[in-house]
């Protein structure tokens, strides 16, 4: 049994009121909320801890360094990789353009580029400017018309490109959807390619065995792993990693300057260029302690439960469509009520305390191709309980019949 | 239609409970009537909103009083741009900069998030009008 009321009495924000009605929040798909040992871990940092990393000798740098440090390995750990395969960025889509830059010695005019129509647009404009840049072509991956995969109409696809880069979703934030990747890594894994996975939202929910999954490179952001905002990082195979072309330059990542000429220092260090941003990386440190704490299996059964439940539902109010593929799912469920819009749904939600994302949420490809102009979307994490659902359909039921 | 801004504010006010507010607002959006879809220009789209918003201004034959044509393809929003039409439709440009839309809708109670915001558009539709305005 999880124990969905232990773990919500870690979340201050959620026992807050949204117009005089208990919050339900639905939106951990934007962000997570955080519990309150994160939020204890930045205060302590700025009022005992704080100094610069990687710079003088005095105790109070050398403590930051080392807690800075710590939090790296953590990552490490909680993806089973080296720590120095691990970089911080403010989140994952500057992991994902820090990679693209990256790769641009890499790519020319017969490189290929692959990518999918779910992603975020965060995991297709950056590789829309690296194929102008090289000349690349970029070529989308041919999905069904629910936005599903067809393994094998894929891997022929696949080993008829022979990709320079493959690009996708872990999960899409949109739909929840969870992307089947082994089949898909393994096929290109012949052909050189340069494998990276966009773990914005598989991170905390799927916590990959990156050794195993065998991509060349994971991007993460730490707010929705229960972490702060502003601080997220990239996991790349050392190799490939050092390979990359430093994306800033100055402080941190130089090894040596004269007026005319720099050397840069190795990976991970040769990326992060410039103050980092501690506080947020110590914040997800206690992140990370926290989800190394929860039985994460538990939270996941529990999640899926929550979704089977929304789902369940969701089916039995006449006029809603669900877009987002039922059987693997992180619990994510994208819809509509007839031909309402979102914008209203989410409105009138929100009166009822209830938040949830409406919109396009960042990926206009993905509508297009699932013949929409945008949805609700309610994500779920597991400190949301089978009450929140109940309240949530409640409050869709009083939507409809305003809207009715 | 038709109705002024200090009836529709009337209503409003009398309205118990948000559902209610937000019955009346999408109200105001039926009446309002469809915008002819040549007119529903790249040019009239309203940006900085989450949903669609189309707002075509113009002056009259003598260049005095505005006229203001405007849609949304949300039902809520429809609503809110009614409301700024009744406030601002067939005013001065004197007359319009003189009225601050922000305290209007303030006056109205209307619950937190139908309060000028980008993300309703509320914002970018008043200044539009507020600019062409200027520009008179």
């Amino acid at each position: 049994m999880f124990a969905v009321e232990k773990i919500r009495a870690d979340f201050p924000l959620l026992t807050q009121k949204i117009n005089d009605q208990p919050l339900v929040y639905l939106d951990s798909a934007a962000t997570s909320q955080k519990p309150q040992s994160v939020i204890a871990a930045t205060e302590l940092f700025y009022t005992q801890q704080n100094a610069n990393v990687h710079r003088g000798r005095h105790s109070l740098s050398e403590q930051a360094t080392t807690a800075y440090e710590k939090a790296r390995d953590k990552v490490a750990q909680y993806f089973n990789v080296q720590s120095r395969e691990i970089v911080w960025t403010k989140g994952a889509t500057e992991a994902l353009n820090l990679i693209a830059c990256g790769l641009t010695e890499q790519l020319d005019k017969n490189s290929s580029i692959v990518i999918t129509p779910l992603e975020h647009h965060a995991n297709i404009v950056p590789w829309q400017q690296l194929a102008l840049k090289t000349g690349a072509k970029l070529h989308i991956l041919p999905l069904e018309a629910d936005a599903t995969f067809n393994m094998s109409a894929c891997i022929e696809f696949l080993k008829q490109i022979k990709p320079t880069v493959l690009a996708l979703t872990h999960a899409s934030n949109a739909l929840g959807n969870i992307t089947n990747l082994s089949p898909l890594l393994s096929t290109v894994k012949g052909f050189n390619t340069i494998t990276i996975v966009d773990g914005a939202q598989g991170a905390m929910h799927l916590q990959p065995d990156l050794n195993i999954l065998d991509c060349d490179f994971y991007v993460f952001s730490a707010h929705k792993m229960l972490g702060p905002t502003g601080v997220g990082g990239l996991y790349g195979k050392y190799e490939r990693l050092n390979a990359l072309l430093p994306y800033q330059t100055g402080g941190e990542m130089i090894e040596t300057v004269s007026l005319f000429n720099s050397t840069f220092r190795d990976a991970p260090a040769k990326f992060e260029a410039g103050t980092p941003n501690i506080a947020g990386v110590i914040g997800f440190s206690a992140a990370l302690d926290y989800l190394s704490e929860l039985d994460k299996n538990a939270a996941y059964d529990y999640e899926q439960g929550l979704f089977n439940y929304a789902v369940n539902k969701l089916n039995e109010i006449d006029g809603i469509t669900i877009y987002s593929n039922l059987e693997h799912n992180i619990g994510t469920i994208c819809f509509n009520y007839k031909d309402e819009h979102p914008f209203d749904i989410a409105t009138l939600l929100d009166g009822f305390g209830v938040a949830v994302r409406s919109g396009h949420h960042c990926t206009q490809p993905l509508m297009v191709h699932l013949g929409i102009n945008g949805s609700v979307r309610a994500s779920f994490c597991f400190y949301n309980t089978h009450q929140d659902i109940d309240i949530f359909i409640n409050a869709l039921h009083e939507c409809i019949a305003l809207l009715d | 239609m038709n109705k002024t801004f200090k009836e529709i504010a009337q209503t409003l006010k009398n309205a118990p409970g948000w559902q209610q507010k937000y019955r009346e607002i999408m109200l105001l959006g039926k009446l309002l009537p469809s915008m002819p879809d040549i007119l529903k220009t790249h040019d009239a789209l309203v940006p900085g909103c989450e949903s669609k918003v189309w707002l075509y201004l113009d002056f009259d034959l003598e260049e005095s009083c505005i006229v203001l044509v405007g849609d949304s393809d949300t039902r809520i929003v429809k609503g809110l741009l009614a409301l700024i039409l009744s406030l601002y439709n067939g005013l001065t440009p004197t007359q319009i900069l003189s009225i601050n839309a922000f305290e209007e809708f303030e006056k109205l109670g209307l619950i937190s998030h139908l309060s000028p915001s980008r993300g309703n558009g509320v914002k970018a539709i008043v200044e539009r009008i507020q600019t062409m305005a200027a520009q008179k």
